[in-house]
């Protein structure tokens, strides 16, 4: 021991017998509750209405575990939602998959298990299974958490699932659920230590208020998306590739916090591709681009939801930037990772 | 945030570009930017839509990490093998290759090699872990010497033996000497590099005026800052005349930072250094001074590297001359992409191929 008395995991913690169990109870099932406390065998036994549902998994790693407006917990449950509700659907289920390092502190990890439950609390979805792994010191960074989730697609978004690629048509609006980016820089400036001097914070959240505030406002969304790493030009860039059609987005209308831009021109980074948890981006008929838009803006996390651009006949396959001094640019997917610049 | 949205305005934009059609009326006129920070500026925010014709903007050598050398990268990879070092470097440095690899790769294969924001820190993790040599890839212009010079300073004064410094650090004016005096590239005039001459003062582009009848325009990094810097250049061509002006006076001035200079003489000396893609230019090189060698790691170390090679079809070389595009390369987004680049303009995010890579792609 190195003098510390906190406890912390140990291998024996992951060899399935009693320390294991009472780790499982004290941390997991003690924070999931619910479903988890009510099924304690190798399966949760669930009840979905039949038919359609979507289903998804998502691996988390984050440095630093904890960053200001979310953590690690946050991220893993958000990040399963949020793939599930802009398929349309509502999120029901998650599984949570850990995989701690020897040495990881007890009370840490009573904090990420806390802040997972008050997630999927908000989320509206039950952590209804889960598995715990501990690996040797050296052989994981911490903790990595996998979630995988369940959606349903019931209620009033019934039939109003997005159609998908194929439905987009030139002329269609581009919709983005408020300011990009604020994921991203609240992550770097958290792991370098730099601080840009504001309040700035992860937009980490549940979407499911924004998908299902614009499927009522629409019953012919063309297509959602979480535009989480890569930012907003690598979801744009995914809509387009292959297609015949073109995206054009015009800069000024963008929705960037100034800290964002600020700390985005000191390090050399384009807001367009830094990582968001916490927006949806949309194409819909531009009909209804008003009305999606301001059903965005009547939920807390969409009010700064705004529409960005519109989808095009000429330049197709690549998503297209009208700069805010007038003249225009490709907007490529992201190409290896963002280093900062030396000047 | 006013400050930047105010630098990029549309209809300011447009009014500039009227005055610039009205000065150049339908002549040619070829404008090198040097400074890699300029090109992605001219790409980045659709600068030659709002251009006239005439006006023709040649990418010049300004990117420091598309110059600095293979044999440098080979060497800094030679010695993140040695047991016991730190290789410390700039995160764009990461992706460069060199004959065989790149610093990116050999980190992946277990190298030591640290991602840092300015050479104070790569200090500080010599004075924690004095156990380790560490050594910091010290690449640049005018604009990052200083701050390298004042490391190497600090590191002498608190005795950190551990703390050495691999140079290949370049001066500007040597490379725009090289490139009117070799008249490969008819350039009519230089955007010259804001943040350079914030250290250097404007002094050190007379001769180009003087000896070499051709305009020279600091200018700052925003659209409209270089819209009014090619006005300004475009005056200066309809009116005849050659001298040194400046449009980043919110920045720059005249005699720049003495404190830097005066830095930079103490702590480096020039030296003859190779260009990738280029050759070697005659003192346009910054070596670090004898009184500080024991913080030079090419000194402190015994390494020898061979003779490295560039692939054969790349172009890099005229690239940065600005005598063809991108777009005239056999490999440029073909063989040639950021996600694996063959030749140096396309590694860093403000080297030329790179940029046209970005943002001016044909679909």
């Amino acid at each position: 021991m190195n003098g510390s008395t906190k406890p912390v995991i140990t291998l024996a913690h992951g060899n399935g017998g009693s320390l294991m169990h009472k780790l499982v109870n004290d941390v997991f099932v003690r924070a999931f509750g619910g479903t988890l406390a009510a099924n304690p065998a190798d399966s949760a036994i669930l009840e979905i209405n039949a038919g359609r549902i979507a289903f998804t998994t998502d691996s988390h790693v984050v440095t630093p575990l904890f960053f200001p407006g979310g953590d690690i917990g946050s991220l893993a449950v958000n990040g399963t939602v949020n793939d599930l509700a802009v398929m349309g659907a509502r999120p029901v289920y998650l599984t949570c998959g850990m995989i701690i390092e020897e040495g990881f502190p007890v009370e840490t990890l009573e904090r990420i298990a806390a802040s997972m439950a008050a997630s999927a609390r908000a989320a509206g979805v039950s952590i209804a299974a889960g598995d715990t792994k501990v690996v040797e010191k050296g052989a994981a960074d911490g903790i990595f958490i996998n979630t995988s989730g369940i959606g349903v697609f019931d209620g009033e978004a019934m039939g109003r699932a997005p159609r998908g690629l194929s439905s987009i048509r030139p002329g269609d609006a581009v919709i983005t659920s408020g300011t990009i980016g604020d994921h991203g820089i609240a992550i770097y400036a958290g792991r370098e230590g730099i601080n840009f001097e504001t309040d700035l914070k992860s937009d980490c959240a549940p979407v499911t208020a924004l998908t299902m505030a614009a499927m009522s406002a629409s019953p012919n969304i063309r297509i959602m998306r979480d535009p989480t790493r890569g930012g907003l030009a690598t979801t744009l860039g995914e809509f387009a590739a292959g297609q015949s059609f073109g995206i054009e987005i015009d800069e000024t209308r963008v929705p960037v916090r100034d800290d964002v831009a600020g700390a985005c021109e000191l390090l050399g980074f384009d807001p367009l591709y830094v990582a968001n948890e916490g927006k949806i981006v949309l194409i819909v008929p531009s009909a209804d681009a008003d009305s999606v838009a301001a059903a965005l803006r009547k939920i807390p996390i969409g009010a700064g939801a705004a529409i960005i651009g519109r989808v095009t006949g000429d330049h197709a396959g690549t998503v297209s930037l009208r700069t805010a001094v007038g003249g225009h640019r490709i907007v490529d997917m992201l190409a290896g990772d963002m280093l900062p610049r030396i000047c | 945030m006013k400050y930047i949205a105010e630098f990029r305005n549309h209809a300011a934009g447009a009014g500039l570009a009227a005055m610039i059609r009205e000065a150049v009326r339908g002549r040619v006129i070829r404008i090198m930017e040097i400074c890699g920070g300029h090109t992605i500026t001219i790409f980045k925010s659709g600068l030659r839509e709002l251009l006239p014709e005439g006006v023709r903007l040649i990418s010049g050598p300004g990117c420091p990490v598309c110059v600095t050398h293979n044999t440098f990268i080979d060497h800094a990879i030679a010695l993140s093998a040695l047991p016991g070092v730190t290789i410390t470097s700039f995160g764009d440095m990461m992706r460069v290759p060199g004959s065989a690899s790149s610093l990116q790769k050999e980190k992946a294969r277990g190298a030591d090699i640290r991602i840092c924001y300015s050479p104070l820190d790569a200090l500080e993790i010599a004075r924690t872990e004095p156990g380790r040599k560490i050594v910091f890839l010290g690449i640049g212009f005018e604009t990052t010497a200083p701050g390298i010079a004042a490391t190497i300073k600090r590191a002498y004064s608190e005795g950190l033996r551990n703390f050495t410094v691999l140079g290949a650090m370049k001066t500007v004016p040597a490379a725009m000497r090289a490139l009117v005096a070799g008249g490969e590239v008819g350039i009519d005039a230089f955007i010259c590099p804001g943040h350079v001459s914030t250290i250097t003062g404007l002094g050190i582009y007379e001769f180009l005026a003087r000896d070499f009848n051709t305009p020279c325009v600091v200018s700052g990094f925003e659209p409209l800052d270089m819209l009014r810097a090619i006005h300004m250049i475009a005056l200066q061509l309809k009116e005849g005349r050659a001298a040194v002006e400046n449009q980043y006076t919110r920045t720059a001035s005249s005699d720049g930072n003495p404190k830097a200079r005066a830095i930079l003489d103490e702590v480096f000396v020039p030296c003859d250094v190779a260009w990738r893609g280029i050759g070697v230019i005659p003192g346009s090189g910054l070596a670090i001074a004898p009184a500080f060698g024991a913080h030079d790691a090419s000194a402190a170390f015994d390494i020898r590297v061979p003779e490295s090679h560039e692939h054969p079809l790349c172009i890099c070389g005229d690239i940065m001359r600005g005598m063809r595009t991108p777009h005239e390369c056999g490999l440029f987004a073909k063989a040639c992409t950021p996600e694996n680049p063959v030749g140096a303009c396309m590694v860093s995010d403000e080297g030329s191929c790179a940029t046209y890579y970005k943002y001016a792609r044909p679909a």
